[in-house]
């Protein structure tokens, strides 16, 4: 039984005294949230008999407790942040305000506030560069994934490549990302900085494989049968590939696309923290060299929340996936 | 009266690890416009390799087929087939499976109006109008099969070919389905070459019965001319003596003349894809 199922049932649940069927329920709500309570409830428990024990050269290890405030203490600091960046413009606007009253020719400059991010900016510019970088990666390994599935020599020429830089690590990457990047990519006025697309690049570079790889087998497992129909029909090669071939590779594309998403997202952070580029990644950097005795809670709040949007990144595709997918039932 | 049909002199070999077989050999058929030609065998006497050479998805090592004074070359809607799992898009709709097949065969012939009761003629006439909408994984074998119907009589073909289209359903389906079949028939007097294992299915929907001796080297051993008159009637033709007869035939041809020899200890093996001989990969 599931969580939607149990809300359901609870909201239409109308009280009796009937003992037996609150009986029932009850058991029925310890079922569906018991086991996953219980093993949060352990989890903070052994979090917290530990914490007391680990002493770092930044004093005890954290516990829930503190982490909790400190996650209180960014939301804090983010809220005032945007206070002054308010205060900021307004008083910007007042300044030049006045000054056009006196000398109404003056061509007004406004700048923006530049104040230091915070923890959710840093979020931000992480969610920004990994869903840029997938999105780059999808584009080039779908079409290219397609190609492999309908040609064996595509396949056969392609293959040994996607074989050796599969395993290759987002840290071999990056030197070599960062310095053809600061070659190749210059522009005086710029549409993306430099960081951000060297964190775009390396995310792409790592999180291409599994879709290219799934997309191609996808393609290959279009049965011999629909060939047929499409060859009956004289579908020509886009049609074939449009109204056969992707719908058929759909279901394992989305499984690629699905991996790709998540090792996305941790390249990014190990990226970001490695090039210092602003985001999740440098916020944890960052504090590990600040080094006060809150940067171990703050950084275990960057932890839990990576952790949290890797989740929901995932059930986001997940739910994609069910609208797209024509196989019912088939996506778990 | 010039055949609708020429297939002359036709043998298929394929290539195998173990050298050339030999699938078929010196194939010689003509069918006429109109007619109802049943291919019957047993299993891996090529029938499906003649169907499939008809339609153009194999091409024939030697001889050649000529359909309406023009050499097959290549498959093409004029030919349309009905497959013996469907093949329907698992993703389209009833109605979208055989639109595309409509807008591809007819594109800039029939405006889009014209197509839409064309599309919806043809699901009438297998009686599945009703479940337009609905995807092929809603609906049963024997509705899946009607539609894949639908959608080759959809392409207007000159010559329609069934592979065994009958034969993963169960009998009450299939009777059902061979009545509805007759019916069209009855209506459009579409020229068929049906491929089938059974022998009531052959003599019931024939004009003639194409019976194929075993491979290697299959080619067809006799063919047989059923004159029983149309409407036929499953029920009234159980006891005739004619139609009894046309079956003692076809039974005496395959389990008699074209017996099939195989040792036990092979036959055994024969669950598993032992079917190398017919070769349609």
């Amino acid at each position: 039984m599931n969580t939607t199922t149990l809300i359901r049932q609870l909201s239409s649940y109308r009280p009796s005294l009937d003992r037996d069927s609150l009986l029932k329920l009850s058991r029925r709500i310890l079922g569906a949230l018991g086991a996953p309570l219980l093993g949060l409830a352990m989890f903070l428990l052994l979090w917290q008999l530990a914490a007391a024990r680990i002493d770092t050269s930044l004093g005890s290890f954290p516990g829930p407790m503190d982490v909790a405030g400190q996650a209180a203490n960014l939301y804090q600091e983010h809220r005032a942040e945007r206070e002054r960046a308010v205060v900021f413009m307004e008083r910007q606007e007042q300044r030049i305000q006045a000054r056009l009253a006196q000398d109404p020719d003056w061509e007004p400059v406004r700048r923006g506030y530049t104040g230091p991010p915070t923890f959710f900016d840093q979020i931000g510019t992480s969610l920004l560069t990994v869903l840029a970088g997938f999105a780059l990666a999808s584009v080039i390994a779908i079409p290219l994934g397609i190609v492999m599935g309908l040609s064996r020599f595509a396949s056969n020429a392609i293959n040994p490549l996607v074989q050796i830089f599969k395993p290759v690590s987002p840290l071999a990457w990056l030197p070599i990302v960062t310095l053809v990047v600061a070659a190749v990519y210059v522009s005086d006025d710029p549409m993306f900085s430099r960081s951000f697309v060297v964190s775009m690049i390396t995310v792409m570079l790592c999180c291409i494989w599994p879709t290219l790889i799934n997309t191609s087998v996808g393609v290959t497992t279009v049965s011999q049968d629909l060939n047929n129909v499409s060859r009956v029909l004289r579908l020509g090669w886009f049609t074939h590939v449009r109204r056969i071939v992707l719908p058929s590779a759909i279901p394992m594309m989305f499984t690629g696309l699905r991996v790709s998403l998540g090792i996305a997202w941790m390249v990014l952070i190990a990226a970001e923290m490695l090039a210092q580029n602003p985001g999740l990644g440098k916020f944890v950097w960052d504090e590990f060299q600040n080094g006060s005795s809150d940067s171990l809670s703050r950084i275990m709040v960057a932890v839990l929340a990576i952790g949290l949007i890797g989740f929901l990144l995932d059930r986001i595709m997940l739910i994609i996936q069910r609208r797209v997918d024509w196989q019912k039932g088939a996506v778990s | 009266m010039k055949p609708l049909l020429d297939i002359s002199s036709v043998s298929m070999r394929f290539p195998t690890p173990k050298g050339e077989f030999e699938a078929l050999k010196d194939v010689n058929l003509k069918v006429n416009q109109g007619e109802f030609v049943s291919l019957i065998g047993h299993s891996g006497c090529g029938k499906s390799t003649v169907l499939n050479l008809v339609g153009g998805l194999y091409q024939a090592t030697t001889g050649g087929i000529i359909l309406d004074g023009k050499e097959v070359s290549e498959p093409g809607p004029e030919r349309a087939i009905v497959f013996q799992n469907h093949s329907l898009l698992p993703w389209l709709s009833v109605w979208q499976n055989v639109e595309l097949a409509v807008k591809e065969v007819f594109r800039g012939k029939k405006s889009r109006a014209e197509m839409r009761d064309w599309i919806e003629h043809n699901l009438d006439l297998v009686h599945m109008l009703h479940a337009k909408d609905k995807r092929p994984d809603e609906i049963s074998g024997g509705m899946k099969q009607r539609v894949g119907i639908a959608r080759a009589l959809a392409m207007q073909p000159r010559l329609l070919l069934m592979d065994e289209p009958f034969g993963a359903l169960d009998a009450l389906t299939r009777a059902h389905l061979q009545d509805t079949l007759m019916e069209i028939q009855r209506e459009l007097n579409n020229t068929v070459i049906m491929i089938t294992h059974d022998v009531d299915e052959a003599v019931l929907l024939s004009d003639r019965i194409v019976m194929m001796t075993n491979g290697p080297s299959a080619t067809i051993g006799e063919i047989l001319n059923v004159e029983l008159p149309r409407p036929r009637n499953r029920i009234a033709l159980a006891d005739d003596p004619t139609y009894n007869h046309y079956r003692h035939d076809v039974l005496s041809f395959l389990y008699e003349k074209q017996r099939k020899v195989e040792p036990f200890s092979r036959r055994r093996k024969a669950s598993a894809p032992s079917e190398t001989c017919t070769a349609q990969a």
